[in-house]
């Protein structure tokens, strides 16, 4: 039997996975086993699926996606700390038939832009906004999230969160379900393969909700971050479904069709 | 011609609309004006006023502190603005409420019971408008076709109804003004 | 019209897309105006109330960015909130108009007008080295004038331009004669005028970012230089100003906005007196009519500047000027309009008596 080489292999019959061309060929600048290459590999594909790459303009945020416009192959503005909403609601208004997407860390959406998340919410701005939770602000090093659980540690919560002195985490998402402006809001994870299928689902209904000028359609991916959480990426996961998923549980919190 | 007015009072008075009645009317008589209020907390029941210049000219300052007239409609008015008529200029006041009459020897005075005369005529709301009327007696700069257009541009198009009921106001003013100091 | 109507109207005739503000004492007017004239049926112009003036500015950073005509207004307290996304705006260098109605501060301060944000204005309220320019308008026409000179400047520089009114301009009523509707921009004119803009990747062209980052130190520097170059080309080409009575003038007054309308008043009571005075009326305040300043400095024998403020724009006027002639400040602070008398005054004691 003859020996199979790389050419053979590398025949287009042979192709059962491909990189989307919505994602760009620079390498990801993300930590080994962070979420954040999934989730924009996800919401790129939904994009490149549903033939929108001419019609999207994405907003990033300040934080360690900062640099998501590196990565994601489509038009893209960057928004200041928090601001995201606040740009989506210009953008999508002044431009009504194009699709508005924030892509926000917690520190971005939950502390500093709570005020133009909600409102944007609240409005029923006619865009998607996907919310990246993973406890802890991971650019700057670790430090203390709105979202990081109680007693969990980290840099500015070295002995773990104290919530008598250092305030409880926010829920969000479950903020926002209340709002008569949100029309489909979902807390999810993509830290196995059937999660990441799941969360691609919800980024497609996301989007097929904008384009049915239906409102705003919030997507949440509970997310690891190993490095502020000084963990390898195994025991992130593990730490994740055992402590984030009990006080962030997945699932649909509302959903109106 | 360039005149310089201050109309001041309570606000609720008409103390804006009747400088922007005068403003409209200078625009429409094709003069250059300019409607200075006073603007704030002070809009909502304690003292306004207003600053309008009507001139031939291009106007300078909109903001001055020397009037040819001053329209003055409540005593806080008077203890502020008695002092600020050019000598030789124009007080109109109404003496309804006045405790301390203006005293000054070299500007000429002249009172209007427009309070009065608008309560006896049913209309209080035209007070405002009898004012105006003395006023434009004494200084009549602007044509009284002119005040109508004023009157039609400055109203909201639901009140225009009300503009025959302003009219007669204003030609009631010029009846009722009455000299109380008058410069040789 | 008030001015601050005036601006509202202007803007819409000059074809703007979008406006996003929040409501401040004194311009609340520009979108009380804007909501009762309903430009969504006029001309298909956005009008937003948003949820605070950071909100605003940034609305204006991502309508901006998609090459539209957007704007904002506010007073001072409202414009140091937007100063972050001002700074933002800069350093991706998108084109848009903001209007400062200025008011007394420093803190929530008063209602009543002031200049007291020439410094904040001209010298970058933000971070970073950044410049925008500043239009000064003196009368409700200039309120609708620099609307649309606001709109064309900021799309010819790709920056952003500030408006500097005060209370007293926004609130008083002049005549004024307005522009025709200009059209808002096309879908095919913005891909061609603004190619930068984020309208939606196409296959014909790689993908348009708007961003103020660049974490490549090297990088970051030759965007600064070229922002410098620009600044410095909007000082060769851009600088504005009126003079007044200057032809004979043996002292000078140089004041802006309400300020240069008392002085004016001013000058005439002071020319009545025989004393020959002129006013020079910066109408840019960035960039700064410098050059014209010096060249009237070896005319002169005194220079007064009055501001509602402590003295922000003599800076400016003494960098100018150097030490070749007397250069004082009159002002007056906290929401009160000097009157002609007291500039009159300020002038024969601080310049010609002093």
């Amino acid at each position: 039997m003859a020996e199979i080489t790389k050419e053979d292999i590398r025949k287009p019959e042979n192709l059962i996975y491909k990189k989307t061309d919505l994602l760009t060929d620079k390498p990801l600048s993300y930590c080994p086993g962070c979420g954040h290459g999934t989730a924009h590999r996800i919401v790129m594909e939904v994009l490149e699926e549903m033939d929108i790459q001419d019609k999207t303009i994405g907003i990033a945020p300040v934080g360690c996606s900062v640099l998501a416009y590196e990565f994601m192959n489509i038009d893209m503005q960057q928004a200041a700390h928090g601001r995201a909403p606040a740009l989506a609601t210009a953008v999508k208004r002044l431009n009504p038939d194009k699709f508005v997407f924030t892509y926000q860390g917690d520190g971005d959406l939950a502390a500093i832009g709570t005020a133009e998340t909600i409102h944007a919410c609240n409005r029923g701005e006619n865009i998607v906004i996907i919310f990246i939770n993973n406890g802890i602000y991971g650019m700057t090093g670790g430090q203390m999230a709105p979202t990081t659980l109680p007693g969990m540690k980290s840099s500015t919560s070295p002995y773990g969160r104290d919530v008598h002195m250092m305030g409880n985490p926010l829920k969000m998402t479950e903020l926002v379900a209340q709002l008569p402006g949100t029309i489909y809001v979902t807390r999810q994870a993509v830290h196995t393969p059937a999660n990441v299928r799941k969360t691609k689902k919800a980024i497609r209904k996301a989007f097929e909700n904008q384009k049915l000028n239906k409102g705003l359609s919030f997507v949440e991916i509970v997310s690891n971050c190993n490095s502020g959480w000084k963990m390898n990426p195994v025991q992130a996961n593990e730490w994740m479904v055992e402590n984030m998923f009990p006080f962030y549980p997945l699932g649909d919190i509302k959903v109106n069709d | 011609m360039t005149e310089e007015i201050i109309i001041a009072g309570f606000g609720g008075q008409g103390v804006l609309s009747m400088g922007k009645i005068l403003a409209y009317s200078g625009v429409m008589g094709n003069k250059e004006v300019s409607w200075m209020p006073s603007y704030g907390p002070e809009m909502r029941g304690g003292t306004a006023n207003v600053t309008v210049i009507i001139s031939d000219e291009r106007i300078s300052s909109p903001i001055i502190n020397q009037f040819d007239t001053a329209i003055i409609l409540n005593q806080q008015s008077m203890d502020k603005f008695e002092k600020s008529v050019k000598p030789g200029g124009l007080l109109i006041y109404d003496p309804n409420g006045i405790t301390h009459h203006p005293q000054r020897q070299d500007i000429n005075i002249y009172q209007i019971e427009a309070a009065d005369e608008a309560a006896s005529m049913g209309l209080t709301k035209v007070f405002n408008m009898v004012v105006l009327g003395g006023f434009l007696k004494l200084k009549p700069i602007i044509q009284s076709e002119f005040i109508r257009k004023g009157l039609e541009k400055s109203l909201p198009k639901r009140h225009h109804g009300l503009i025959p009921e302003n009219e007669k106001a204003i030609e009631k003013g010029k009846e009722i003004i009455k000299s109380v100091h008058q410069l040789n | 019209m008030k001015g601050n109507e005036a601006f509202a109207e202007a803007a819409i005739r000059a074809g703007a897309d979008g406006y996003f503000g929040y409501p401040i004492t004194p311009q609340s007017e520009v979108m009380e105006y804007l909501m009762a004239e309903k430009p969504h049926e006029r001309t298909g112009m956005v009008v937003l109330q948003a949820e605070s003036e950071v909100a605003a500015i940034n609305m204006v950073y991502g309508g901006a960015a998609c090459g539209k005509r957007v704007l904002t207004s506010s007073s001072s307290p409202g414009i140091s909130l937007k100063q972050e996304g001002i700074s933002y705006i800069a350093g991706a260098e998108l084109p848009c108009v903001i209007l400062n109605v200025v008011r007394g501060g420093p803190g929530l301060g008063t209602i009543q007008p002031s200049q007291s944000d020439y410094f904040q204005s001209t010298k970058g309220g933000g971070h970073g080295d950044y410049r925008m320019i500043v239009l000064a308008p003196s009368s409700v026409q200039e309120m609708a004038d620099f609307a649309r000179l606001g709109f064309d400047l900021a799309f010819k520089y790709r920056n952003p331009v500030l408006v500097l009114s005060d209370g007293a301009i926004g609130q008083m009523m002049e005549k004024v004669e307005l522009d025709e509707q200009r059209p808002r921009f096309t879908e095919e004119e913005i891909i061609k005028n603004t190619p930068w803009a984020t309208t939606g990747k196409t296959k014909d062209r790689e993908r348009n970012i708007i961003t103020s980052l660049d974490l490549d130190s090297a990088k970051q520097e030759l965007h600064n230089h070229a922002l410098q170059a620009k600044y410095k080309l909007m000082q060769e080409q851009e600088t504005r100003f009126e003079m007044i009575s200057c032809e004979d003038a043996d002292y000078l007054i140089v004041a802006y906005g309400t300020s240069a309308r008392i002085s004016q008043k001013a000058v005439d009571l002071l020319r009545a007196e025989g004393i020959r005075v002129g006013l020079l009326r910066p109408i840019t305040l960035f960039p700064f009519p410098t050059e014209i300043i010096s060249k009237l400095a070896d005319q002169v024998k005194g220079i007064l500047t009055v501001e509602m403020s402590a003295g922000q724009m003599i800076e400016d006027v003494k960098l100018a000027v150097g030490c070749r002639v007397k250069v004082e400040h009159f002002g007056r602070m906290g929401g009160i309009i000097p009157s002609p008398t007291e500039v009159v005054e300020a002038m024969k004691t601080k310049i010609i008596g002093g």
